[in-house]
């Protein structure tokens, strides 16, 4: 019987080999594939074992991760509620992360490339790796005057600083508490991701940056520039201003807020914009021609796909190949175009730093667990929108509007603003979109700030961007300029 | 052989208790890194610990020294660093699950009362057992007691269903899976009932297509396990267990007629088996499902039956790559069963494949040896049984390493020595003692005795006619053997002086006619085993 036995003991070894193979197999050769495979939680898991970076407002962390006694080490808590949810987003187990929780994702978790020689230092001090800190450019004051401002009302604020294009405000409502989703729980998380999925408003989603909106008059400032730019016009240029124009190939016609006069059949340029003649408007942007609009709106951030802040930005469009009719209601801001609220208050910016566009950011500095600096953003050109001399004739011409015209509710004592009010029919028999976008002090820039209202919020069908967004951005700018 | 060439056999029972030190401290080592890696603290009772499992392996020693002196020194270490690993991974489940509350936090200290329990009855078998052959008079005893230990989870009341599987038995408040101990009584049983039987099944019948096929009436007991096994496939939805025992017997089979047709027949009938089960039961069928397609998301989410917990092992052994994250370091609580079927998995994602392939060696080594014990061991019975232990030892980590790996399709088995689990920890450490058993014997060396022996049975008349015994019954027809069993047989007779009769008994006629007159009295009787037959002796 030794014969069969020492078969019997290869048939063994073979399988041990077999065996050892497999755990090979398994272990080694898709190990990486299986490690990277989404329905595995341990990635997330080693995350949550270690402490993920704080991220910090004005010196405040507004999202940390605190020591919990369970099997994750680290709850993700956040201080105040769905004032920073554009800001932060969401970090949840089960749900995936969103805005700089998942665009700073690696510094928050340590990952970073730039985190390199720490994590190496941790390995050989055998401490627990810790995320990074990330500071974001939030003005704390900024942030919550346009929270209190916009209140229930559907909408968004964004605040520049114009000369670096730091990100002073971000707000969009509804918001969420993220705290919600940071629950460890996967089932009650999932059911609260499930509830803010479906709620009115989409709360998960950021209205500052990933939604656009028709501008409505607030695209004037675009159409004007363009006409400034183009050499042939200046603020006092007369431009044709019918109560009823026209639109060639169709019978469509189109009028004035109001159905009124603009205060003539020709007013200047800038009394066109102080009372936001959209007659004029349609007539110039006619004339200067899609292809003028066109690069001008580009030169202001205008279709770019590639935007992040760090978070993407979505792509602010004006269409191409219009007819002529098209043309006249995109040269005011309807039909076609369409603009996040970021762009709109990136065109004021543009404006209120004597042309030059600076590149919007939302992170400051980015600060190892030991508080050495691992990056800080350097402000950076975007581009030259316009030339200083229209800068400043587009400024006066704001001026005007807040003075004395449309814009008069943005007024404040002692500092002169620039502004200019839209009010964006959108869907036939819904109230229109409020617009308003501005900036201040006129002479010296602090901040440009965009305020949309959708649906005329409070006010509804009464709403205009002068009387729903423009004490909004006021109280951003009062905020901004009292710190 | 041993017997041909008189050569000083060193007992090993020194180099025994080396290896003890190395086995030992892997053990407390790793109960020592456990503690550390999840709690940052050296586990409170670590002296206790460490002196207990000390104490536990010491004891077998000493007993080996005094009643297995020449049993293999390598099989108890290999067990008790095996045990030691197993240990220190339950303990630290035990850990993870003790800080989330679960109410089967306790299975470190039962695995440890376990572990006592079993090394006492390997104690018991290794005193009360001075003698591997006594089993083979305990043939058809040992076949009843498998069968009813086989079908015992099915008896209403008794037993209970599981995750599915009908394999457990609780009365009060013991549970216990009677399927490991019925390993081991087939095993005794395959082997007495073979040796007996080999030569008429290895050479009576016709031969087709190249293959001796037995005849139809050799078939009867073989079917009889092939519908234990199937049953225990159906009624009990247990594919691992029916799996491990056909691979048993198909090996006893192979290994007592060395016909490989038997293994081909074998195959046939449990391939067309399970192919039948798989066609005709969903959740056979889905075993297979989730083999193939473990990773498709249709069938990972699929509830029951789904690949989840396949998934989940492959993702902790991934997660833990070559070297590991280190005892305490993983999340190997994220594995359902971590502790029990997936220990592997934990093992993987701890140790990393390199600790992996290193118990996989261990294995490796413990097998070998059982195999080296069945081919240095004299009698037919005992090269029967040791293989047959060795091979189910081996096997069984196949079917459950394999199915943790996907290698092969998952069934629930749980690791030898490794695994949570009573039943199956006191079964393996009774297998251990056997093997240690025979081993005892298969190194004994022959010349010291035949000098105390030569005096009272004179070689030459003796050896004759014993060599019929040694070839198994019918010896008549066998021709190939007796070259090997004469030498052994002037060796072996003497040391048996005392139990030259029991030698007999197992190897003479007798066998031919105790199976019926043991099964004729079996309803009656069976209560002892060892008159009955010797009843049927004198019939």
């Amino acid at each position: 019987m030794n014969t069969p036995l020492r078969r019997l003991a290869t048939i063994t070894l073979v399988m041990f080999v077999a065996l050892m193979g497999s755990a090979t197999w398994v272990q080694f050769f898709q190990a990486e594939s299986l490690n990277t495979d989404p329905r595995n939680v341990r990635t997330l898991y080693r995350e949550h074992g270690n402490a993920r970076g704080p991220i910090v407002v004005g010196g405040e962390a507004v999202a940390s991760s605190v020591p919990v006694d369970d099997p994750f080490g680290y709850q993700r808590t956040y201080a105040h509620g769905d004032l920073y949810s554009a800001v932060t987003g969401f970090y949840s187990i089960s749900n995936g992360r969103s805005q700089i929780e998942e665009h700073e994702n690696d510094q928050l978790t340590g990952r970073s490339d730039q985190l390199f020689f720490t994590r190496i230092r941790d390995l050989l001090t055998g401490k627990r790796p810790e995320g990074a800190a990330v500071e974001t450019t939030i003005l704390p004051a900024a942030q919550q005057a346009a929270r209190d401002g916009l209140g229930d009302q559907h909408g968004a604020v964004v605040a520049l600083e114009p000369s670096t294009g730091r990100i002073l405000a971000l707000v969009s409502t509804p918001g969420f508490d993220p705290n919600v989703l940071a629950v460890h729980s996967t089932s009650e998380a999932a059911a609260q991701y499930r509830a803010l999925a479906q709620a009115e408003g989409n709360p998960l989603r950021s209205n500052a940056t990933q939604e656009r909106y028709a501008p409505g008059s607030t695209f004037k400032l675009v159409t004007a520039a363009a006409a400034l730019e183009s050499g042939a016009y200046t603020a006092d240029t007369p431009v044709p201003s019918p109560v009823q124009l026209e639109l060639p190939q169709t019978s469509a016609t189109i009028g004035n807020f109001g159905g009124g006069s603009c205060g003539g059949d020709q007013v200047t340029l800038a009394d066109a914009l102080r009372t936001s003649c959209n007659t004029a408007f349609a007539s110039l942007g006619m004339t200067l021609g899609e292809d003028a609009l066109r690069e001008q709106s580009q030169r202001f951030g205008f279709l770019d796909a590639e935007q992040r802040v760090p978070m993407p930005v979505v792509e602010s469009v004006f269409p191409s190949g219009l007819d002529p009719a098209v043309l006249a209601q995109s040269s005011i801001g309807q039909r076609d175009v369409q603009a996040s609220p970021l762009q709109m208050a990136m065109v004021a910016s543009a404006i209120a730093n004597g042309g030059r566009l600076m590149t919007p950011y939302l992170v400051d500095t980015v600060r190892a667990a030991d508080l050495t600096v691992v990056s800080r953003t350097e402000p950076q050109t975007y581009s030259d929108a316009v030339s200083a001399a229209t800068a400043s004739a587009l400024t006066q011409m704001m001026v005007g509007v807040v003075e004395s015209g449309t814009g008069r509710s943005a007024r404040i004592d002692g500092v002169q603003v620039a502004g200019k009010t839209g009010t964006a029919q959108t869907v036939e028999g819904q109230p229109p979109h409020a617009w308003f976008t501005a900036f201040a002090p006129a002479e010296a820039p602090r901040v440009a700030v965009a305020v949309i209202v959708e649906n005329g919020g409070s006010l509804g069908n009464e709403a205009t961007g002068g009387a729903v967004a423009a004490p909004i951005a006021r109280a951003v700018i009062q905020a901004v300029l009292a710190s | 052989m041993a017997s041909v060439q008189p050569h000083r056999v060193r007992p090993g029972r020194g180099t025994e208790l080396l290896l003890l030190v190395p086995a030992l401290g892997i053990g407390i080592a790793g109960y020592v890194l456990a503690g550390l890696g999840v709690t940052g603290s050296v586990p409170p009772h670590v002296i206790a610990y460490a002196v207990g499992t000390t104490v536990l392996a010491l004891v077998v020693h000493v007993v080996l020294r005094l009643r297995a002196p020449y049993a293999d020194p390598v099989i108890l270490p290999v067990v008790v660093a095996l045990n030691g690993i197993g240990l220190a991974m339950i303990y630290r489940i035990s850990i993870a699950y003790a800080a989330r509350g679960r109410a089967d936090a306790d299975i470190a200290d039962r695995q440890l009362a376990w572990t006592a329990i079993s090394v006492a009855l390997a104690i018991a078998v290794l005193v009360l057992l001075r003698d591997h052959r006594t089993l083979r008079r305990y043939t058809y005893t040992a076949m009843v007691a498998g069968l009813v230990l086989v079908l015992l989870p099915l008896v209403p009341g008794l037993g209970q269903t599981i995750n599915g599987a009908r394999i457990w038995v609780r009365v009060g408040p013991v549970g216990m899976q009677p399927a490991e101990f019925a390993k081991i009584a087939l095993a005794v049983f395959f082997a007495g009932y073979l040796v007996t039987h080999r030569d008429t099944l290895a050479l009576a019948g016709k031969r087709v297509l190249g293959l001796q096929l037995p005849r139809a009436r050799d078939l009867g007991p073989i079917i009889l396990v092939w519908a234990a096994s199937l049953v225990v496939l159906v009624l009990q939805r247990d594919l691992g267990t029916s799996l491990l025992f056909f691979g048993l017997f198909v090996a006893v089979l192979y290994l007592a007629t060395e016909r490989t047709s038997w293994i081909v027949i074998g195959l046939v009938l449990f391939v067309g088996g399970a192919a039948a089960a798989a066609a005709t039961f969903g959740h056979v069928g889905a075993r297979f499902d989730v083999w193939l397609h473990a990773l498709d998301s249709d069938i990972y989410n699929r509830s029951p039956g789904g690949s989840g917990q396949l998934v989940a092992g492959l993702f902790g052994m991934a997660s833990g790559g070559l070297f590991g994250t280190g005892l305490g370091q993983g999340r190997p609580d994220l594995v359902p069963f971590s502790y029990s079927d997936f220990i592997v998995a934990a093992l993987g994602e701890e140790l990393g494949l390199t600790g992996l392939l290193a118990i996989l060696l261990l294995y490796t080594i413990l097998v070998s040896r059982g195999l080296r014990t069945a081919i240095g061991v004299r009698d037919g019975f005992g090269k029967l049984l040791a293989g047959g232990l060795s091979f189910v030892m081996a096997f069984q980590l196949f079917v459950v390493v394999g199915g943790v790996t996907r290698l092969i399709p998952l069934t629930g088995l749980t690791t030898p020595f490794l695994a949570y689990g009573g039943s199956s920890l006191v079964a393996n450490w009774v297998i251990a003692a056997l093997l240690l058993r025979i081993s005892d014997e298969a190194r004994r060396p022959v010349p010291a005795v035949r000098a105390v022996a030569t005096p009272d049975i004179g070689i030459p008349l003796s050896a004759p006619g014993r060599s019929r015994p040694v070839g198994g019954g019918r010896s008549t027809g066998r021709t190939g053997t007796p070259a090997v069993g004469t030498p052994v047989v002037v060796g072996e007779a003497p040391v048996r002086t005392s139990t030259a009769t029991r030698a007999d008994d197992g190897d003479g006629p007798a066998p031919d006619d105790s199976p019926t007159a043991h099964l004729g009295t079996d309803g009656t009787s069976t209560t002892e085993p060892g008159t009955d037959e010797r009843g049927g002796r004198t019939r």
